[in-house]
């Protein structure tokens, strides 16, 4: 066997002196890090991911990780992770497997762009007195309003009465612009797609299932789900389309454009496989496009055919990845009778991509969400679709920011699953997730209590709604409406004019 | 009512689609609708549910025929667009001529049946699921790229012509890439270069012709083939394409930890 060569990336140290051998960790690490021998716990750091389960779990507060970066020789453009990422290839010769979100050290927006407030003139709205409108339509919306009048007899006069013509086309109902993004069953625990459930529904919003189908434990919580159909079709059936509350094609995720997606064979479980469709243990392979999608036309028909087959009942969205010609594919999305452009920017999350993708492929959500909406204002089209970002969303600034950007609403994926106890260590591929989150053992799934997740992701989306009401009335505007596209809200800080242009803000101070 | 017929000359597809839905609510017992003047209305069957009924179609149906179906039959009297019975869940398509590109794609169950030849990529990512085998029969021959990504099912490629002459030699190219479940079947000889990754050609068995030959016979049936023409189908040098491993790509990314 060729040996590895990469040293621990962190230390795991049990203090002796605190440690009273409950054993504890030795359970609690599903990577086998620690073990008990004799009258001591022996840890081996070449197997920590830092994920912190034993740590928080330790009722001594006995374990300490840092992180290892002394064993190496430091160098400014070998930096540690160049180095060990090719230890490992010569190793394997295989493709680098990573989790969570780009690991680069490449500039946040969203930390660039500050928010303007009210002063004097124009006074600020205190959103604790004045109502805040939250509420948010995502679908298609009508170019203009057409009315008839009809004569009607009401005590015996006669009154002519307008009444709608327009047929409006179904829409979601958001009691707050905030989502939780499309991660599979199978990629996440049956109980953390159970805590998001929970919340959306208590948090008059909505969730999506990805790529693994619908659950039959998620069926109470459909009219609150948006129903994937990615290229292999795991899972997709006429009663899974009617199940949801919406539908989303995927064509492309921000953590990996343009590949697919692939769950192993080990992980499809007997209750994965029930619900993707497919024999335990065989592969499940989303390949990179869809099969019948090879033009703009193509995915119109896509559109299309599931329009029909829900007999236009549900909104359908478009999912694409931040990509430099986004704002001309949102256009044939627009044109196609999609109800949403969904743009995932590449600081999203996954379960598992090759690292050279999450890493080096897509471009910043920021830019995306302004050049897509400017496009589409540009054609005439903006008003008929909604925009929904996702892609590194952190917190309620991000989400105000990415709405005054354009957006009508957001995904959060990482920030909901970090709600649930996520460590962000990255290792979710693996499939032994100590925190019950990206795992399928049933061991760990149990770790995580849905009451107790629903509870804490519910918490957080409201946190966030009550910081986008009180950041609303800083701005001086009381409803979420008047703050879609009003990039006049923002300022930059440390960005050159390129970077102000595509963003179409200005700079602070202007 | 057990029987209705629709004109469907200049129809959008819509309103078409909406005629036979108003049908279907309005007459359940109904067991067949006649589609006369079919001129490329796409999405014909999408989604429908009903077990017993028989849609026919005269003239050439657009892309999507009967996808999510789920239990009809669909019979169509002339060539299909692109992908009829995408992702069906079940139920029968027969198509009297050819059809084109991805056809049976992603086919969860139910079985299609066409006389003629099928386009690129079709069979493409079918898959299966306990008592659900999808299957896709062609009479004449297939484009490139069969079975692509193959998760599960069956496939037969009977390689005859209208009067089920020999049609030769296969010529399709990278049959069977990145498949990973389920199985083609192809009449005649088949070069190990003419696969794509991840396929392989695996000893025709027995057991597989006990499996194929009730799909061959009820081909036959459909487009009354003769008997003789039958036997000869049944009793021909086949070739099965399976998968080299349920798991194609596992050696393809690093165990190692990061
Ligand atoms: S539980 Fe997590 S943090 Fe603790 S030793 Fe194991 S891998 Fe490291
Ligand atoms: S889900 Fe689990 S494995 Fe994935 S990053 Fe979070 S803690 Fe780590």
């Amino acid at each position: 066997m060729i040996p590895s060569y990469v040293p621990p990336k962190y230390k795991v140290e049990v203090d002796p002196n605190k440690c009273m051998l409950c054993e504890r960790c030795t359970i609690e690490c599903s990577w086998g890090v620690h073990r008990r021998e004799g009258d001591r716990i022996i840890s081996y750091s070449n197997r920590c991911g830092a994920c912190h389960r034993c740590v928080a779990m330790c009722p001594r507060d006995a374990i300490t990780i840092k992180e290892n970066a002394v064993s190496w020789r430091s160098h400014p453009l070998w930096d540690i992770d160049a180095r060990a990422d090719i230890y490992n290839q010569a190793k394997t010769g295989c493709i680098l497997l990573s989790g969570m979100a780009n690991a680069k050290d490449h500039p946040i927006y969203f930390d660039k762009i500050v928010l303007d407030a009210c002063q004097v003139t124009n006074p600020s709205i205190d959103p604790l007195r004045e109502p805040m409108e939250l509420r948010t339509y995502i679908g298609k919306k009508p170019k203009q309003l057409e009315f008839e009048f009809v004569e009607e007899e009401i005590d015996g006069k006669k009154i002519k009465k307008a009444k709608l013509k327009t047929k409006i086309a179904p829409n979601l109902k958001l009691d707050t612009p905030i989502m939780i993004a499309h991660m599979s069953y199978g990629a996440l625990s049956l109980n953390a797609h159970l805590s998001f459930a929970k919340a959306v529904k208590e948090c008059g919003t909505f969730m999506g299932t990805g790529e693994g189908g619908l659950p039959k434990a998620l069926y109470p919580y459909a009219d609150h789900i948006i129903t994937q159909v990615a290229s292999g079709r795991f899972g997709v059936n006429e009663e899974y389309l009617m199940k949801g509350a919406a539908i989303e094609i995927k064509i492309g995720q921000g953590a990996k454009p343009g590949i697919g997606g692939h769950l192993p064979g080990e992980k499809v479980t007997a209750e994965i496989s029930a619900t993707r469709m497919i024999p335990e243990g065989s592969d499940a392979i989303s390949p990179a496009p869809h099969h019948d999608i090879y033009s703009i036309e193509d995915l119109a028909q896509l559109v299309r055919s599931l329009k029909e087959a829900t007999r236009w009942k549900k909104p359908v969205f478009v999912k694409i990845a931040a990509v430099h010609n986004a704002p001309a594919i949102a256009v044939g999305i627009a044109t196609s009778d999609a109800d949403a452009v969904v743009i995932d920017g590449y600081k999203g999350g996954t379960g598992a991509a090759p690292k050279v993708f999450r890493d080096h492929v897509g471009i910043p959500i920021e830019m995306a969400i302004a050049a897509v909406d400017q496009r589409l204002r540009e054609e005439g089209l903006r008003n008929e679709i909604s925009i929904i970002a996702s892609g590194g969303i952190r917190c309620a600034a991000d989400v105000f920011k990415a709405i005054a950007l354009g957006a009508d609403a957001v995904y959060i994926g990482t920030a909901a699953m970090v709600a649930l106890g996520c460590r962000v260590c990255g290792r979710c591929y693996t499939g032994l997730c100590a925190w019950g989150i990206a795992t399928q053992r049933p061991e760990l799934v149990k770790r995580l209590d849905p009451e107790v997740g629903a509870r804490r992701v519910a918490n957080l989306i409201k946190a966030w709604t009550h910081e986008i009401k009180e950041l609303l009335g800083a701005a001086g505007i009381n409803s979420i409406e008047s703050l879609r596209g009003n990039r006049d809200r923002l300022r930059g800080v440390g960005l050159n004019e390129k970077e102000l242009e595509v963003l179409g803000i200005k700079l602070a101070g202007e | 009512m057990e029987e209705v017929v629709i004109d469907a000359k200049d129809m959008h597809y819509r309103e078409l689609n909406e005629k036979i839905h108003q049908i279907l609510r309005e007459n359940p017992d109904i067991k067949k609708i006649v589609l006369k003047n079919v001129l490329g209305q796409r999405f014909i069957g999408n989604g429908l549910q009903k077990k017993g009924l028989t849609i026919e179609i005269y003239g050439i149906p657009g892309g999507d025929l009967g996808m999510f179906m789920n239990g009809p039959t669909i019979i169509v009297h002339g060539n299909a667009e692109f992908a009829p019975g995408n992702t069906m869940d079940d139920g029968t398509i027969v198509i009297y001529g050819s059809s084109g590109d991805v056809t049976a794609h992603s086919m969860r169950g139910g079985k299609v049946f066409v006389r003629g030849d099928v386009g690129y990529r079709s069979g493409i990512h079918m898959k299966a699921y306990k008592d659900k085998v999808p299957v896709l029969v062609i009479g004449g021959r297939a484009k490139d790229f069969l079975g692509e990504y193959m998760a599960g099912g069956i496939i037969i490629v009977l390689n005859i012509d209208e009067k089920g002459n020999d049609l030769g030699k296969i010529k399709g190219r990278m049959i069977g890439t990145g498949i990973h479940g389920g199985a083609i079947y192809i009449r005649g000889e088949i070069d190990k270069d003419q696969l794509g990754v991840a396929a392989d050609i695996k000893e025709f068995t027995q057991e597989d012709l006990e499996k194929i030959k009730p799909y061959i016979e009820e081909f036959c049936k459909w487009f009354n083939l003769p008997e003789d023409v039958k036997n000869k189908l049944i009793n021909s040098k086949w070739t099965k394409i399976a998968p080299i491993s349920k798991r194609p790509f596992g050696k393809l990314y690093t165990p190692d930890l990061m």
